[in-house]
């Protein structure tokens, strides 16, 4: 050890290292590949793996009634995009992505800028917004199924109070999305809130003070120095939050299983529904990478956005 | 403090109310009054939920049917509760769910902290790959490997094991780019120096890079475990056996065994909702600026 001692010395700063560095020759100057082993394996097992072995399913045939397996080439492509349900169900997670997403963007930054205005009582805000994000999805569905109830429920009871008619929240095919949007806006806005607040906590205020010194007042420094300087965090919550909402399925699943009359079924439910309750899976699987196709053409559209942004 | 000593990009939260920092308001009153009322609105709409839930918790089945607008229709009463506990099956599934959450995190954070940091200090064959599978990872949705992780564990025969619940989810490529990150950021002068005094490279790991890396270390398991305690799809496609379930899917089962009895249904959804709330409150600053850390948290 004492003889590489002098050579693997932090240089005086301004020397440059010699072009062969010793940390390379050795070969043990830092970390290494076994550092890395032991995320590499469950990757490759658990998710490069069924990524691939999910491809290969898409050609099958594969059932879990069936044992044999035979290679179908694209049949089960051809009949995903001819297949109605693919197409209702891909209608109704874009639906879900529109209701949810838009709300889920805007009251989140409405909670952020109130909270940040610096009125009393910062904890009490902050738990009010963000406590149903800690809740598990099915706390969430089984309240949530209660104010939903359509005689004594607190949805309809409100209602009622006002004088209007009481509303099938689960039942009525045209209402059902909106009663699961507003729940996932409740559930997971405290997740965004947060992301605004921590922006709105870093952001330098001498703009805000400048702004001030010159007269303007609250409003005006709201629109004219805070919310453009919140663009960046609003295009990667919006980004976030789209990602996030193609991929509902859970408290579709448990609240009304895609009912009433498969209105509020996902596509992720659809597959689901396809795979595990009809046992075809090579079919599964082609559906669910036609829905991958549309999440990566939505990724990357959003990165040229972000990208244009800077 | 030591924490604040390391080099994170951790935006530290001013303190609250720090006089004149969020100056958003000026000093009129109108503004101050607005921004008042429109905030104890948005909170009151968003605990009403919770508070109705408690509400129907403490009274009896018949009660809680009778309509009307007040929370409170008749006695107080903890019947509900000892229902739901006598049952039994809720302390089951909500000592699943600390077991299961609990080795995610653990495996999770400790092979993904180990790889971010090889992955950031480099200097082995295959890096540069791996790096970029791992970071086109975090695209693929996880429901996506649902169907085929399921045959694999047919094939393994692990269906109905805890092995199966836990080992698929602890590959995180999120939180090892999250953390590659931060290590990026961190000069390898002290390592280097710590080498130079013969200590070997886990010795470097465990005595200088961890401890500096205990902000960032603590937001990844705290999003690690909210992810897991209340993961819902992976467990309930690999789990059958009432005994094996966590929190989310047992009481998923028995969502339709309530019928109308809402009251144990609010009892049993509010014993499961309280540990990470109890969570949460005593460790609310730090999930906060967690957040801040992390960038992007647990999305």
């Amino acid at each position: 050890m004492t003889t590489t001692t002098p050579v693997g010395a932090p240089a005086p700063t301004g020397e440059r290292p010699p072009v062969v560095s010793p940390r390379r020759r050795t070969g043990r100057r830092g970390p290494g590949p076994l550092f890395v082993l032991p995320f590499a394996v469950p990757f490759v097992l658990f998710l490069v793996w069924p990524v691939l072995q999910g491809i290969w399913m898409s050609f099958t045939d594969s059932s879990l009634a069936l044992r044999d397996t035979s290679f179908v080439g694209l049949d089960n492509y051809a009949e995903a995009f001819g297949d109605p349900d693919v197409w209702s169900s891909l209608g109704n997670t874009v639906l879900f992505t529109a209701a949810s997403s838009v709300p889920l963007v805007l009251v989140a930054l409405a909670m952020a800028l109130l909270v940040h205005s610096g009125l009393a009582g910062q904890w009490v805000w902050r738990l009010s917004f963000f406590v149903p994000y800690l809740l598990p999805v099915t706390v969430v569905t089984l309240i949530w199924t209660w104010l939903y109830q359509p005689d004594v429920g607190l949805g309809n009871e409100l209602l009622g109070a006002l004088g209007l008619e009481p509303v099938g929240w689960l039942s009525d095919e045209s209402v059902a999305m909106w009663s699961v949007a507003a729940l996932t806006v409740w559930w997971t806005v405290g997740f965004n809130f947060l992301l605004y607040l921590a922006a709105l906590q870093s952001l330098p205020t001498v703009f805000d003070e400048a702004a001030a010194l010159d007269g303007a007042g609250a409003w005006r420094r709201l629109w004219s120095v805070t919310l453009p300087q919140l663009r960046r965090t609003t295009v990667l919550v919006a980004m976030l939050q789209i990602l996030a909402s193609l991929k509902v399925f859970d408290q579709i699943y448990i609240l009304t299983k895609g009912g009433p009359n498969g209105s509020t079924r996902p596509i992720l439910e659809y597959v689901y529904d396809v795979g595990f309750t009809g046992y075809r899976l090579g079919y599964a699987s082609a559906v669910s990478y036609v829905f991958f196709a549309l999440v990566i053409v939505v990724s990357l559209a959003q990165l040229r956005l972000f990208r244009q942004e800077d | 403090m030591s924490t604040t000593a390391s080099p994170v990009r951790a935006r530290r939260l001013p303190p609250r109310e720090r006089p004149g920092a969020p100056m958003l308001l000026g000093h009129g009153r109108l503004p101050r009054v607005l921004a008042g009322t429109a905030l104890v609105v948005l909170a009151a709409v968003w605990l009403l939920p919770l508070v109705w839930a408690v509400a129907t918790s403490v009274q009896s089945e018949q009660d809680v049917a009778k309509p009307g607008l007040s929370p409170f229709k008749g006695a107080f009463t903890l019947d509900a509760y000892q229902q739901i506990l006598e049952r039994g099956n809720v302390t089951v599934w909500a000592a699943n769910s600390f077991l299961v959450a609990g080795l995610v995190t653990l495996i999770t954070v400790a092979v993904s902290t180990l790889a971010a940091y090889g992955f950031s200090r480099g200097g082995f064959r295959g890096r540069r790959l791996l790096l970029t599978v791992t970071v086109a990872a975090v695209m693929v949705p996880p429901q996506l490997l649902v169907v085929p992780l399921f045959e694999q564990m047919l094939m393994f025969d692990l269906v109905d094991t805890y092995a199966a619940m836990i080992l698929p989810q602890v590959v995180a490529p999120m939180m090892v780019f999250i953390l590659k990150r931060f290590f990026d950021g961190v000069p390898r002068e002290l390592e280097d120096a710590a080498r130079l005094d013969g200590a070997s490279e886990v010795r470097v790991f465990l005595s200088v890079v961890l401890p500096l890396s205990r902000p960032i270390v603590a937001a990844v398991s705290i999003f690690v475990f909210i992810g897991a305690w209340n993961n819902f799809m992976w467990p309930f496609i690999v789990t059958n056996d009432p005994g094996l379930m966590t929190l989310p899917v047992g009481l998923a089962t028995v969502k339709d065994a309530f019928g109308i009895q809402y009251a144990q249904a609010m009892a049993s959804a509010l014993l499961a909702a309280l540990p990470l709330v109890v969570v949460f409150l005593l460790f609310q600053r730090r999930i906060v600026s967690s957040v801040a850390t992390t960038g992007l948290g647990g999305a």
